[in-house]
């Protein structure tokens, strides 16, 4: 990936990995993929002036870190920094933690091949041990100064937060004081795996921080791009084409630009803006376009309807005469052991399209230039490379001339962060057409019509178990829309074609099954569609867990004693399903008419453990959820109580999606608007949610969305235990529950 | 032609110039400078945009600007300052009751509202209470608990 900055001039690349700065010292590395890279310190040199360290201490004692990753709730503006101030072992009350610019080579992100991407819950995980790597050689030459600075081998020197001790002779030196006459090496000495903590040695992974952004949240302060004012910005929004690849053909301009405040309209290859002197304005005028507006049926999605489209994937997913499309997944001979079963067990599962709903509407800030050859943006997004090259490809300019000012998200879930981030591109054609800034905000009703969706899914599925009742055979066939050749061709390609935010998850990688086959039945309603929170994880896991829990009645045994039976080779799974077990009190007796379900998932290898304690009320077909409990084993917790909060919330966004959160297309259009047609979790809906960390020594992996997934077959289990019953659909609507219960 | 109002806001008189219409939220946001309250719905649906008017917490992205006569208005920003957090806004950090954090001004307005009239509420009065703020990273446990907190004056 090109190296560019965008606060400061062209980056130069110096042979040194580490620099002296102005103020104090400066330490710069830089990730390349996964290793520890060679030099790659971004300075001019010439001044000695700082450019992008990841580190940088100042006499006063205060040591600067760069965050690399958008911070959209999840925590790792915090988490980041806080892993390389582990190994630095600096005093965690003076550090001040900087977002860092939009400079890959530095800091990009190694499992997104070095973009600087906040994405599949994968910070920590991915940047762990470059921080704590980068944080190790700091000290050591912190170490390696003072040590020749008081002629003592540095075996003697020790270090206590900020702070190197000589304890033989009682002497000590803060950071800050070693700023002030530290010699820079040439290149940065080697720390290798073995010399890092020691889980035991942590004093800050592990113990937790007050969330730096925090307060600034709580107090009214912390700035969102929808909060921005630029000089001279006017506002705009787009109405966009109901149908994806369609566009506008006539409209009444002159009722528009009747409305007051409203300066002109601009017409836009797949829907219409507005410049107004206002939001509200602006949106006026949208509403006037869309009273006269009519459309070309270009786009692939007109005349498609989500129920009809369903049973047609349903059909397909159930007819073994249908090809698929490619082999997904394969292991052993699925088709000999299901010829070899004892009994054989099918299911089909359907999966409806969802809505990420994040509370922030969509808007960015576009200035680009008269002439039209520079850009600055300002915006929240997950994908902080692609956001300049979706301006980038929009403007037709290089990226060197556009300048990105990312922002915190009000809410994200992979909605943010896509090939051509739609609301962005919009604010830069509008700002191009204005010849002056403008923020481009959606209306609710903009952001659930231009929604990309998660995409909707049908299951076919067979079980083979022999005369033992071992599961010896597991076959499906899912046939889903299409999302990565949507949302990101570009990854879609490097992955080889392979459609992982539709289906990661279907895979049973944890469990002793030795026959396994999962074939696509790939289809492209044209719908717009795109990862969101659990991705493929959602209804993969669903359909996996139900489906097992099917077994497990066939069979009549335990559903969590199966689990702990498939376990056997993968002992790390053990604890999680044992814990939450015993935290339900599984297997005791509930109130009337309550009846409890049980799942296990295994996310990117975090592995969770969930168990949902229901009642229905036969007449209206609401399920209530009275307790959830859950155990997630992430390895390290870098910060316990962040990890809880990200599950609780992944639990609450996975309870909408299980019980009511549906968008359904007619004719190609999303039919709902707003919350009072699209209906989230709300404050007095909720279950006692009980969250427990397995904490294990392995390395940290994601807690972001883990929990999603694991909602909706838990609720699936406990309604089939409590009515005998099996509900078929995600969501399960009232509507749907009284259907299954006659 | 747009009329003039003065409304106070956070112990300031301002002098506004806009239809009587005006939703309250445009008027803080844009004339006034006030990003605590925030655009989520436009109709009332998500709470995001609260403020308190009197001593009722109102969606101020359809409460009219002439509905507000002499009562005053008291936005995230007038309820407490980072050096001197009101007791709602230091539980919620206490708490660490914000994620993305875009809700946190509806959920803390109208959480004070409660308390003004209710100062010890039950945890179903506050989830009733709470019940038109939506929230989407899934912080309500937390939101709860710091309500219930700054009831009992136990935020440090």
């Amino acid at each position: 990936m090109t190296p560019r900055t965008l606060d400061r001039p062209m980056a130069v690349v110096s042979r040194r990995q580490f620099m002296t700065g102005a103020a104090g010292l400066t330490f710069a590395f830089a990730i390349d993929r996964c290793d520890i890279a060679a030099a790659a310190v971004s300075g001019d040199g010439a001044n000695g002036a700082i450019l992008s360290p990841w580190v940088s201490i100042a006499r006063n004692g205060v040591i600067s870190i760069m965050s690399p990753a958008a911070e959209t709730g999840q925590g790792s503006m915090t988490s980041l920094p806080l892993i390389l101030a582990e190994e630095l072992d600096a005093e965690w009350d003076q550090v001040r933690i900087v977002p860092a610019p939009v400079i890959e080579k530095i800091y990009g992100n190694p499992a997104f091949g070095g973009a600087m991407f906040t994405a599949g819950s994968t910070a920590v995980s991915a940047y762990f041990t470059p921080l704590r790597t980068f944080g190790a050689q700091v000290r050591r030459v912190l170490l390696d100064n003072v040590s020749r600075k008081w002629n003592v081998p540095i075996e003697e020197l020790t270090t206590e937060p900020s702070t190197v001790i000589h304890e033989k002779s009682g002497r000590r030196l803060s950071y800050g004081e070693i700023a002030a006459f530290a010699q820079i090496p040439a290149t940065a000495p080697e720390i290798k795996p073995a010399q890092l903590k020691k889980t035991s040695e942590f004093r800050l992974i592990g113990r937790d921080v007050v969330r730096v952004e925090l307060p600034k949240k709580v107090n009214g302060t912390a700035a969102y791009s929808i909060d921005l004012q630029i000089p001279g910005m006017i506002y705009g929004t787009v109405l966009e084409s109901p149908v994806e690849g369609s566009t506008p053909e006539q409209f009444d301009e002159a009722n528009v630009k009747a409305i007051e405040g409203v300066i002109a309209t601009v017409r836009l290859p797949y829907g219409i803006g507005v410049l107004a002197e206002t939001p509200w304005a602006a949106f006026d005028g949208k509403a006037a376009i869309e009273q006269t507006v009519t459309w070309n049926r270009t786009g692939k999605a007109w005349d498609f309807d989500s129920d009809k489209g369903m049973e047609a994937f349903a059909a397909a997913a159930g007819d073994l005469s249908v090809p698929v499309t490619t082999d997904w997944f394969k292991q052993g001979d699925v088709e000999d052991a299901l010829g070899r079963a004892a009994t054989v067990i099918e299911a089909e599962y359907q999966c409806d399209y969802a809505y990420h709903a994040q509370m922030e509407p969509l808007n960015a800030i576009a200035a680009v230039s008269p002439s039209g050859d520079a850009a600055e943006i300002w915006c929240g997004t997950q994908g902080l490379t692609m956001a300049i090259d979706t301006v980038a490809r929009a403007l037709g300019i290089p990226h060197e001339k556009i300048k990105l000012h990312y922002t915190l998200l009000g809410g994200s879930f992979g909605r943010r962060g896509q090939y051509d981030d739609d609301y962005i591109v919009h604010a830069a054609l509008l700002s191009k057409a204005a010849g002056r800034p403008v923020k481009m905000i959606w209306t609710r009703e903009d952001d659930v019509h231009n929604g990309r969706l998660r995409p909707q899914t049908a299951h076919y599925l067979r079980a083979g178990l022999d005369a033992s009742g071992k599961i010896i055979a597991w076959h499906q066939r899912l046939a889903g829309d299409r999302v990565m050749p949507f949302t990101d061709p570009v990854r879609y390609e490097l992955s080889g074609h392979k459609d992982l935010l539709l289906m990661l998850g279907v895979e049973l990688r944890s469990y002793d099954i030795a026959n396994q086959y999962c074939g696509l039945i790939y289809r492209d309603t044209g719908v717009r569609t795109s990862s969101l929170r659990g991705i493929g994880y959602t209804a993969n896991k669903f359909v996996t867990e139900a489906f097992l829990d099917e077994i497990a009645r066939h069979r009549r045994v335990d559903p969590v004693q199966l689990r702990l039976d498939l376990l056997k080779s993968t002992p790390r799974g053990r604890p999680v399903v044992e814990r939450v077990a015993q935290m339900a009190n599984w297997g005791a007796k509930r109130p009337e008419g309550h009846a409890l379900g049980f799942a296990f998932i295994d996310y990117s290898t975090t592995l969770l453990g969930g168990v949902a304690e229901i009642s229905v009320d036969r007449g209206s077909g609401d399920i209530k959820v009275h307790n959830f409990w859950c155990t997630i084993d992430c390895g390290i917790p870098v910060q316990p109580d962040n990890v809880v909060a990200q599950t609780e919330g992944s639990i609450i966004y996975g309870l909408g999606l299980a019980l009511f959160e549906r968008i359904s297309i007619k004719d190609g259009a999303v039919q709902q608007s707003n919350f009072y047609d699209y209906q989230v979790m709300r404050m007095s809906d909720l279950p006692e949610i009980h969250i427990e960390i397995v904490a294990t020594d392995n390395h940290p992996t994601g807690a972001g969305q883990m929990g999603t997934p694991l909602v909706a077959p838990a609720i699936n289990n406990a309604f089939a235990a409590l009515t005998g019953k099996r509900l078929r659909e995600t969501p399960m609507t009232p509507d749907r529950v009284k259907k299954a219960l006659g | 032609m747009p009329d003039t109002f003065h409304i106070h806001v956070n112990a300031a008189e301002h002098t506004v110039a806009a239809d009587g219409d005006t939703p309250l939220l445009y008027v803080l946001r844009n004339d006034l400078g006030l990003n605590g309250p925030k655009f989520g719905c436009g109709l009332a649906q998500c709470g995001a945009c609260t403020a308190i008017v009197g001593e009722e917490a109102v969606r101020t992205c359809v409460f009219p600007l002439s509905a507000i006569g002499d009562a005053p208005v008291v936005t995230l920003e007038g309820l407490g300052s980072a050096d001197k957090p009101h007791p709602v806004q230091k539980a919620f950090i206490a708490e660490q009751a914000a994620q993305c954090g875009y809700c946190i001004n509806g959920m803390i307005m109208t959480a004070k509202a409660l308390l003004d009239r209710n100062p010890h509420p039950t945890r179903a009065e506050i989830r009733q209470a709470l019940a038109g703020n939506l929230c989407r990273c899934g912080t309500h446990l937390r939101i709860v608990r710091a309500i219930e907190a700054a009831a009992k004056g136990a935020a440090p």
